[in-house]
């Protein structure tokens, strides 16, 4: 059997992806536009979806929008901004409890669409503009969320490796955009803004629970109607790289934070990209991995060490906190291990462990609505087709020769650390 | 083994105490690819001034040790259990909090090997004064990494404000001081005194089916060996009901300044049913006054006082308590008085609706309902009600019986400006 079944239809202007599952007690909406990520759309994009879930023509206040949910038994609905390669995407998201689990009958899914559509099709405006104020506090909002970035020094150090190693791609701007740009937004812009995203993106909407799929259909299909188009493509990404770079930043903190990135160039179903997913287990995604053994089990170097893959962007970002003092020692082992790895210096055993965790965490994944949807998102993104089985399949099939084959077309690109106040002179 | 069937829920939960102490339960999700066990010990970070089993006198121990205890756990002569779990498809992780040390996997394949592969490295402490050392390093850097994070310092900063003298007040992972005194032989004693299958729980939720898996927990436990243990002897010191500290701001290197909001518990000794009620209740009460869909919300966020990082809870265990309030904001003192005041207004004038208390209560119903999707959920909760004599499944029947009296008497006993404090975290000055 298989692990899931998706099923997908042609609507009217978006897709919808069904999956009926009796596993959860709610039933999860999620709502997703993407459109390429540029400099100009990108600040547009981070506001638009906080000003659509503020209010709309029949909730005109955050409180009663606010107050409509919580009798739905506290429906859950919020936003998400993501990066996808050179995308970026828009996800809404409301997770409704379903019925069958309460004394009370009220058809919650039916609503839980209804007000879905609410908030996209009926937005508080006058017609022309986005409601001033609204937009004003989430501008405030916006500006406050770009700076946190700052302040989560693991996510800073991230957010710099991207930008300095992708400076000229569009893959380094925030995925919540740029601060020099949100004072200029007017309501007006803004509401021009969301009628071209909704003409334009590519939509799509993924509705997974206990449902009965025709009847969801037609509910949805009375909702949701927007005209046809053809979605906007971007590149590859990939680019030519020179030199290894790299970058020091001092700042007054306790431990140094090292970010370390590849390109890996390979993306998400190609060929190479299932042994890439092997080849980055046996690295530095798992407890059992080389960097984990090595930074941390062998020489006390770090608390976490670990790599993960950036699968549409075709990256490879390597992380580890460690002491200022102690920076050319790991990013020798961390080097050394990539050798390693492109010299087929791993066991059978390494590999036997890796297919295992892999395909034990692509599975618990699937147990969660989100995560599902997520990794079935993959293949809107990539224009592929690639089930959950056959993933399951090509790791398993994943042989040596595979990986060293995939270890060779990756190329160490930039480091960067940021370092405590005294460190980084040696 | 008995059952108890939750029919709204459409769940029934399997339960058994071995003859050597050790609670299991045993909760089948069909559907689920995933099976997610924890074993649990009474055991956190309080516990650090007890009385060990084979002696008559109390001890206290380094701050830290409990944490240090369950890193250590997974080295064995022979290497790091992580691996044998990879081998077996599994992933496993552990976790220490104030009062518990909880050790788990997750896995969609060999269930009952990984399930015995985790009662066996949990029972089977190996310690030398070698493997101590090299784990002093790992840990003195996840201890800087918490330094550099501002929320982690946000929220022991309020519980630092709010006890005097009790243990909750220390980092769950000690500081790189007191973890340096920690030697083998410590580790050892704790392990004797907490570890004992009497103070423990194991809980396996997913696809399982609970007569096989019960029969290989016994099994497994009938091969060891365990000495009858007296009732554990634990002391902790006298705390005052009011806010040790009423303020207090650290600078660190961030953009946007931090405040929590806290309010120290009144007499947090319940149990059971009573501490449930009482949990649920405050819970209920804090979101009438400060949720999503509440006049104060707005009003706080299109002051521009809160964005989307504004949380509350309050969290109780036997001996402690608290409610925190708060997140990022542009003016600490600000809201820090805002939210004083919308408390002591809430706490004179008592003005709330049945219609407010209903659709407040639905909307827990509902957050409850979502959380039991999942396994860690309900695995990690479920523990931790039981430690306190709970039943996470009473939940929603006990949300029901909370009525305005109940959120009138919790106005009065709990918002007292005396259990009042506020931490904040604001920008460094530039130099």
């Amino acid at each position: 059997m298989a692990v899931i079944s998706e099923n997908v239809r042609d609507m009217k202007g978006y897709k919808l992806h069904l999956i009926n599952t009796g596993k959860y007690k709610t039933n999860t909406l999620v709502w997703k536009m993407k459109a390429p990520i540029n400099a100009e759309n990108v600040t547009l994009r981070a506001l638009l979806p906080y000003v659509l879930q503020s209010s709309s023509k029949k909730y005109p206040s955050t409180a009663l929008l606010r107050s409509y949910l919580d009798d739905l038994y506290g429906a859950v609905f919020y936003v998400d901004l993501a990066k996808k390669g050179e995308y970026h995407v828009i996800s809404m998201i409301i997770e409704v409890a379903n019925e069958k689990f309460l004394t009370d009958s009220t058809p919650l899914l039916k609503k839980a669409v209804e007000f879905l559509a609410e908030i996209l099709t009926n937005p508080n405006t006058d017609g022309n503009a986005f409601n001033r104020e609204t937009v004003e506090q989430e501008k405030r909002t916006l500006k406050q969320r770009i700076q946190s970035v700052f302040d989560d020094k693991m996510k800073y150090s991230n957010f710099r490796l991207i930008e300095e190693m992708c400076k000229d791609e569009p893959y380094a701007l925030n995925v919540h955009g740029r601060i020099e740009d949100v004072d200029s937004i007017t309501p007006e812009a803004l509401y021009e803004y969301y009628q071209q995203a909704i003409n334009e993106d590519e939509l799509d909407l993924y509705i997974i629970g206990d449902i009965d799929e025709e009847e969801t259909a037609s509910i949805v299909d009375e909702e949701f109607h927007f005209q046809s188009r053809t979605p906007k493509k971007t590149g590859t990404g990939r680019v030519k790289i020179g030199e290894v770079q790299e970058i020091q930043e001092v700042q007054d903190i306790r431990q140094g934070k090292l970010n370390i990135g590849f390109r890996t160039n390979i993306l998400y179903g190609e060929p190479d990209y299932f042994p890439l997913q092997v080849l980055n287990g046996i690295y530095g995604g798992f407890s059992h991995s080389k960097l984990f053994i090595n930074v941390r089990e062998k020489n006390s170097l770090a608390y976490y060490a670990a790599s993960r893959l950036e699968s549409h962007k075709g990256l490879m970002i390597v992380m580890s906190g460690i002491d200022s003092k102690n920076y050319q020692q790991a990013v020798d082992i961390i080097k050394e291990q990539m050798e390693a790895m492109k010299k087929g210096d791993f066991s059978d055993e390494e590999l036997a462990q890796t297919k295992a965790v892999i395909k034990n965490q692509l599975l618990e994944t699937m147990d969660t609505a989100r995560g599902t949807i997520e990794i079935l998102y993959h293949n809107v993104v990539a224009g592929k087709n690639i089930s959950v089985d056959e993933w399951l399949t090509r790791v398993d099939e994943t042989t040596k020769e595979d990986i060293e084959k995939a270890a060779a077309k990756i190329q160490l690109d930039t480091i960067y650390f940021l370092t405590g106040a005294e460190a980084g002179k040696q | 083994m008995k059952t108890i069937n939750f029919e709204q829920l459409q769940e029934e939960l399997y339960y058994e105490k071995l003859p050597n102490g050790l609670s299991v339960y045993i909760l089948p999700k069909n559907g689920f690819n995933k099976t997610y066990a924890t074993f649990t010990t009474k055991y956190g970070s309080i516990d650090n001034h007890f009385m060990p089993p084979d002696k008559d006198e109390f001890i206290k121990v380094p701050d830290g040790i409990a944490h240090f205890l369950e890193h250590k756990l997974f080295e064995k002569e022979d290497g790091d259990v992580f691996q044998q779990f990879s081998r077996q498809g599994a992933s496993a992780n552990a976790f220490t909090s104030f009062t518990r040390t909880a050790y788990l996997f997750s896995s969609t394949s060999n269930v009952e090997e990984n399930l015995e592969t985790l009662l066996d490295f949990v029972q089977t402490p190996y310690f030398t004064e070698q493997t101590v050392e090299k784990e002093k390093g790992i840990i003195a850097q996840e201890i800087r990494m918490y330094d550099d994070n501002p929320d982690w310092r946000l929220y022991y900063g309020i519980i630092e404000n709010l006890y005097e003298n009790h243990p909750v007040k220390i980092d769950i992972a000690g500081t790189v001081e007191s973890i340096s005194q920690i030697t083998k032989d410590m580790l050892y004693e704790c392990y004797k005194t907490f570890y004992h299958p009497g103070n423990m729980l194991l809980f396996i939720v997913g696809p399982v089916e609970p007569e096989k898996i019960i029969a290989r927990v016994k099994n497994n436990q009938a091969k060891k060996s365990f000495q009858q243990q007296p009732e554990i002897i634990r002391k902790f010191p006298t705390e005052k009901s009011e806010a040790h500290e009423k303020k207090k701001v650290t600078a660190m290197n961030v953009n946007t300044p931090k405040c929590l909001f806290g309010i120290k518990a009144l007499d947090p000794y319940q149990k059971g049913q009573e501490m449930l009620k009482k949990e649920l209740s405050i819970n209920v009460l804090l979101d009438m006054l400060l949720g999503k869909s509440s006049q104060n919300y707005e009003t706080l966020y299109n002051e521009g006082l809160i964005d989307d990082t504004f949380s509350f809870d309050y969290t109780q265990e036997y001996g402690f308590g608290f409610a925190i309030i708060g997140g990022d904001t542009k003016a600490p003192d600000l809201l820090e008085k805002r939210i004083r005041d919308i408390l002591l207004t809430a706490a004179e004038n008592k003005i709330f609706s049945d219609r407010e208390l209903e659709r407040t209560v639905k909307k827990r119903i509902g957050f409850f309902l979502r959380a039991l999707n999942s396994p860690e959920f309900i695995a990690n909760q479920f523990t931790r009600y039981a430690f306190n004599d709970m039943n996470l499944f009473d939940v929603v029947p006990v949300l029901g019986t909370i009525k305005i009296e109940d959120i009138h008497q919790i106005c009065d006993e709990f918002l007292n400006e005396d259990r009042f404090s506020a931490f904040q975290i604001v920008p460094k000055q530039a130099n």
